[in-house]
Order: structure tokens, then sequence, then C-alpha cells
């Protein structure tokens, strides 16, 4: 008997995020680090699996390494499956000759094969760089019952903000009825999140069309969306309330860990009927010192705190040593700050070593923007790494 | 060099109630997030051994439930990985017949069909009261060469008087490095070397020794094995220098929990390159620590909410300090609820305690406050 699936998800991750820079020198946006013990691509596998979607395939591209080792079997989010589960899928040399991935539109197009496979009569378009707890059978659902050939999920933003997203107007009854890239004069506030459920034959007929279309960029927003509309598909908004952020620049990024604390935070990962699922090493518990003072922080397995900590995000196996002040800012994991040292409004990547009496970044109500320090890193005995400076080795 | 581990998950259930009244020695919770029975388990694991039978007894619910395939120990494997092996209990003659066993050998000899089949040819014994963080290839090798029946991982004591709540094997080790005499004490003056019950056999002598005992009817392993043994086989010590806690009372469980405070015992048993302690996995979000939090002296695991005062205490997953209470020399297992305004001073907390707005319950190092799962105070 052949088994099929009825939706597949397809995960872009192949972006480089040049704007989170010295974080992605080496890695992929997705696998970036978040929260302490996740990487960014936990949300949206979670969301998966918790969606009780079990077909992922992951489209890498740009520096795969780290994300192919990271997802692995799939085991952490439990997609590891007999049939289904989830697959990386990296560019390959095909029939007709090889090629990198041009663009969103032909990564989904030269994978028409893998959604095949699992005979699936829907496709889930995502993106593997937002921070959002979201139940994708609902919005499957939603695209069913209204007979919809495809169905973009949008947030409200501020009018002020709508000329840095993909804006959706739509009628009374939630279709679409155009869509404009950033526009400069905003009609709608209906921001499109990048996630897409297509009916697979009419996905499959745009991504023909756009692949031999040889001035097309191969993009959804740009290319495949317009397209459908100007076909006269039947295109549907799907509105979403709740927390979503895109993690694409610095500020994003620092803001949304930043959303994790506090009293009533933002974002709420300790809810147990919606797990954020994430591969992580075996580390021993966390260790608060006698002179030690944390407050509103978050920390993971394996930290040893000696020194002052406060509004901070924390990775596995952090050091803070005694004397050392680590405030408004996010660490990943194995970070040490030495004694005497201070780490103030900045992002320092995991692996980084700040010497002893080192300042780095400054307070934030005077800062002129995040200091951020790329993996690895070893900031010698007295330096100074200015507020707002980018530094990698 | 193939080795199969076999682990005895209840042999010591009845020196610490409080705790093994619902689960087996192996899954009492330790240290934050584990259970006794990650540490000989880890051990194993990072001593290359992938075959291993665990020997259980009653109430091994919670331990299937912390073991489930093994793949947290990276134990689940088509070849060899984990074996639980309940209780064998039928009507045949010559075998523990109608009852369930009693005693080290028996346990061992309702696990023979196990120790029979794994085809390796050296075996690991190790029980749960005993935390070492040890490597178990240099005691193998140590066992080859030196040709020996059976070796004995040991552990010496300082010069202080020992009183033992359960008793323990004390052993004499000549200058040669084998055991000439064992001996069962409650007490002990000045500096011992006393036996950890981690073992290593040859396979083909632990059948020999098993079915030597069912004709014979032997039933204890350090009085008819080992005892019986002295003089005629060599019986060697291996003197573990790591650290080490015995847990054999409540009181005991205070104390080395509370050790793990100390420096020495958190690289001596967590900071070892290569030799890290693996357990169930359970995707907690990290700690968070509230605004007004104050945190001394603590060992604290994922999945926290502190908003209180916490000192010289462990905390295991998912409890949650409210504003406003002091929480010192504790011990709070996993899920415990401590309300606001709360004063709490050496108390162990068993899981999902509810401790109410505005209580304040106390005990003493000697004589820890226990309270077990579930309840509501």
């Amino acid at each position: 008997m052949i088994k099929k699936k009825e939706c597949v998800a397809m995960l872009l991750a192949g972006g480089q995020g040049s704007r989170l820079y010295a974080l992605t020198q080496k890695t992929a946006k997705p696998s970036v680090s978040f929260g302490g013990k996740y990487r960014i691509i936990d949300f949206t596998l979670s969301n998966c699996i918790n969606s009780g979607l079990d077909t992922v395939g992951v489209l890498t591209q740009y520096q795969p390494l780290l994300l192919n080792d990271y997802i692995g079997n799939g085991l952490p989010w439990d997609l590891d499956r007999t049939f289904g589960g989830v697959k990386i899928l990296p560019p390959y040399q095909g029939k007709d000759g090889a090629d990198w991935y041009r663009g969103t539109a032909n990564a989904i197009w030269q994978n028409m094969n893998f959604i095949d496979r699992y005979g699936a009569e829907y496709v889930l378009v995502l993106s593997g760089d937002h921070i959002y707890k979201m139940d994708y059978a609902e919005m499957l659902a939603y695209h069913k019952q209204r007979g919809a050939d495809c169905t973009i999920a949008v947030i409200e933003v501020p009018l002020e903000e709508a000329s840095r997203f993909g804006i959706m107007s739509t009628r009374e009854d939630g279709t679409i009825y155009r869509f404009t890239e950033k526009p400069k004069q905003p009609d709608s506030t209906k921001a499109s999140m990048g996630i897409y459920i297509f009916n697979r034959d009419k996905l499959e007929r745009y991504l023909r069309a756009d692949s031999q279309d040889p001035a097309s960029s191969n993009d959804f927003g740009k290319n495949v969306i317009p397209a459908m509309l100007a076909g006269g598909e039947t295109m549907l908004a799907y509105p979403f309330h709740g927390y979503w952020k895109d993690v694409g620049t610095i500020d994003s990024l620092w803001e949304a860990n930043m959303d994790l604390l506090g009293e009533h935070p933002a974002l709420v990962l300790s809810d147990e009927s919606w797990r954020i699922y994430s591969r992580h090493e075996s580390a021993p518990p966390q260790f608060v010192g006698k002179d030690a003072a944390v407050s509103n922080c978050s920390v993971t397995a394996g930290c040893e705190l000696y020194g002052s900590v406060r509004n901070s995000v924390l990775g596995s196996n952090v050091r803070v040593m005694p004397g050392a002040v680590v405030e408004d800012s996010v660490l990943m994991s194995d970070v040490t700050v030495e004694s005497g040292a201070s780490v103030r409004y900045s992002i320092l990547d995991s692996g980084v070593t700040v010497g002893a009496g080192a300042t780095v970044g400054e307070a934030r109500g005077t800062a002129s923007g995040i200091a951020v320090v790329g993996a690895n890193y070893r900031i010698p005995v007295g330096e100074t790494v200015a507020a707002g400076a980018m530094i990698y080795g | 060099m193939n080795v199969a581990g076999l682990i005895f998950s209840n042999i010591h259930d009845q020196s610490i109630p409080e705790l093994t009244r619902i689960r087996t020695m192996a899954s009492i919770p330790f240290g934050c997030r584990y259970r006794l029975i990650d540490f000989p388990l880890s051990n194993m694991v990072n001593s290359d051994i992938t075959t291993v039978g665990i020997i259980t007894h009653n109430n091994y619910q919670s331990l299937m439930d912390h073991i489930g395939t093994g793949k947290d120990w990276d134990l689940a494997r088509r070849s060899g990985g984990i074996k639980l092996l309940p209780p064998y209990v039928a009507a045949y003659e010559n075998t523990v017949a109608g009852r369930l066993y009693s005693s080290r050998l028996e346990a061992l000899i309702g696990a023979e069909n196990f120790v029979h089949r794994c085809q390796a040819d050296y075996l690991v014994l190790s029980d749960c009261d005993v935390i070492l963080n040890i490597d178990l290839r240099q005691v193998i090798e140590e066992h080859i060469r030196s040709g020996a029946f059976l070796t004995v991982v040991t552990k010496q004591l300082g010069s202080v008087a020992h009183g033992f709540d359960s008793p323990v094997d004390v052993v004499r080790v000549g200058e040669d490095g084998d055991i000439e005499e064992i001996t069962r004490v409650r007490s002990q003056r000045g500096a011992c070397e006393v036996s950890t019950n981690v073992m290593v056999v040859r396979r083909s002598d632990l059948l020999a020794i098993i079915s030597e005992s069912l004709s014979h009817g032997y039933t204890s392993f350090s009085g008819d094995v080992i005892g019986r043994n002295l003089g005629r086989q060599r019986i060697r010590a291996y003197r573990y220098t790591g650290w080490y806690a015995h847990i054999d009372s409540l009181p005991s469980y205070f104390a080395c929990s509370m050790e793990l405070l100390t420096p020495e015992a958190r690289a001596g048993l967590f900071q070892i390159a290569d030799r890290q302690i693996y357990t169930k996995i359970r995707n907690s979000p990290p700690t968070k620590y509230a605004e007004d939090a104050v945190v001394k002296n603590s060992l604290v695991a994922d999945g926290c909410m502190i908003e209180g005062q916490v000192e010289n205490s462990i905390l295991f997953r998912g409890v949650r300090i409210g504003r406003g209470s002091v929480v010192r020399n504790c011990i709070l297992l996993q899920d415990t609820f401590v309300g606001s305004d709360v004063q709490l001073g050496c108390v162990i907390t068993d899981k999902n305690v509810v401790i109410k707005d505005g209580r304040t319950l106390s005990g003493h190092e000697s004589m820890p406050f226990f309270i077990g799962k579930g309840l509501m105070v």
C-alpha cells in the first residue's frame, strides 16, 4: 500500500542572514542561537510537530554544515520517522544539469519530487528565520474550508512600520486583491509572515511558468504570488494573532531575546502544551555562587555565575567570574567573562572569552548601538570594545 | 574487547525508604536533573560499554519511564543497547522459585540468561547507591593484566570515624593489591577502604559463579563468592581516587547532595573531559530569575522560576519559588511549587509537592524534614 501525507512542509533555511553579519560568518541564519538553548529554526520545526505535520523538507544552501549537524535525524523534534520525518534538501545535480537554488521559488521547484514522493495535496512553505508559535493545522483547515488556492499568513503591523514588509490588501471576505513588497505608501497593515499554503497542482503550474521566465528572480514574494494574483487564483489572508518576530537584524535579535524576560514576557517558552524542542548537549545544572547577583535573567544548564548578571539571556556553560558585570546582553553558549570584565548592551556569540578587566559595549542608555562579538573571539585582558562595534575572527 | 554492563537497580532500596517507597534506588533523583542510575550508566557509556542489562526487582515503573529506549544515553541500539531485566519468577527447580530475589547473588541468578547471551568477554557489575565518575576501561585493563578472578573497585576513606547507616564491605588489601579480607561493618574507626560494589569479572567466570551458587544454594555475593574464594582465587582491589558519594540513608542523601555545592564535587563529577553524565532529556526552557530574585550558593536545574530568595539549596527541574519566600539548605525535587512568603529550612520535598503561601517548615541537617510526592502543605 502506498502511504500518503496530506501536507508536506518545506522550510527555507538557505538564507545567509547578511544583516546579522558577525553571527552568520560560519553558519546560516536559521542556526543562529536564540533564547539560551534554542536555535532560530527550532521554532518552525517545533511548530510543525506540534501541528501534527511530520514531513518536513529543510532547504539548505548557505553554510549548511552546522545546520545539517544540528538537525541530524530529527530526533529532538520527534521527526525521526520511518516514513516522512525531517529531510535536508541541498541543491543537487539533476538530469538537466546542476544549479544552486536561485530563489525561494526555485528552491521549491527543484524539489517537487520530494513533495510528490509523499503524494501531498498541500504544500506549506515556511522560512526558518522567524520566532513565533503557530498552529499550522488551523491554517490548513482554514485553507481547505475556504477552498483557496493559496493562503498566506498575515499579521497586523503598525502603519508606520508597514513599509518594511510585504503588505496584503484584502477584501471583506479575507481574499487578497493586491500584494506589494515594501510599499512606500501602504494602504493596509496586514504584513506577510512568509508562511504560505499552496494546493500542490497550482503551485506546480506557477513554479513551472516561473522557471521558464528568464526575467524572473524566482522569488515567492516578488514573482510567484503576484503571478497567481494576476492569474485570478483564490488567494486568502490568514490572520495570525500572537508573538511573531523577524530576527533578521542585530537589533531585532536582541529585542526578541529580551522579550523572554520580565514579569509578563511577550514570548513564553514554558507553555507545556506548545513546547519548543531543541537539540542540546547534556550539561550539568547551573551554579550560582555565594557572591553572585542574578536578576531578571534567563539562564541555561551548565552556567557558573559568580559575578553580577542583570537583564540578560545566557546560553549553556556560560561563566561569569567574580567581580564581572553583565547587563542587557545576550551571551550564547560557552562564553566566559573573566574577573572584573564588563559586558553591557552586547551580543556575544558562542565560545567568546572576555579577558579580565576588559570592557565590551556601553550602558544601554548611552550606547550608540549593540556591540557584537563573533564566535570564539578572544578579547584580550583590559581591552575595550566600543558600543555598536562588530568584531569577529 | 567486548564488555557488557550489569546494573542492580534495587539492591539498596531499604536504606532510604522515604525516597524508594514509590521508586527504585536507581531512579532516586539526585543533583538537580539526574537519577542515581545515570552515574553507573554514564560511566559505562563513557567507557565504550554499549550492552547494559538493568536488573529490576519491584517498583520499576519510574525506572522504565526514565530509561525509555535508552536513546538519551545513546543506547538505543539494534545490537546491544539497554535491556531491562525484570524479576524472573518461575516454578522451576533450583531457581528462586515463587518469590523475588533477596540478595545480589539471587538477582544474578535471575539474570543468567542475559549473561549467557550477551557475547561479551567481560562484565562490569555496578550498584546505584554509590556515585562515581570513573573510567572503567582502566579497571578492565588492570583486571586483564593482573589475571585476577575478580576485581573490586575500592575507595579509601579518610581517618575520621565512620558510621554507616547501612552495612558496608570494608576490605583489607595486601601490598600486591590483592584483597586479603572482607568484613561487613556498620561503623569503623579511622581510615578504611570500602568496596564500591563496582566489579569486573570474566563472563565465563561469572557463569561459573552463578551455576556453582545454584547448585550449592549460595545467596550472598560478598560472603559466599568473595569470602569463599579469598586465598583460593585472586581478588584484586582497584583503588578509585575520584569524587565519591555513598547514599545509604536520608541524612546521607542530604549530605551528599549538599556536597555538590563545593567546587571539588562539581569538578570531580560533572567537569571531567569526555566523561559527562547523561540523563533523560526533558526539554525544559531555561530557568528564569525574576527582578527580585536573590540566589546564593545554589545548584539550579533548567525550567525553574525564581522570584524569592534561595540559599545553599538544590532545585530540580520545574521548581517555582514565589515572591518573598526564603529557601535555605533545601532539596526541592522536580516541579515543587513554593508559594509566596514561605520559609523553608533543611527540607526535602519529593516531586510535585505544593507549599502554600505563608508556611514555615524546618528540619535539621541530621534529620531533614521530608515531604512525600504530590503532597500539599
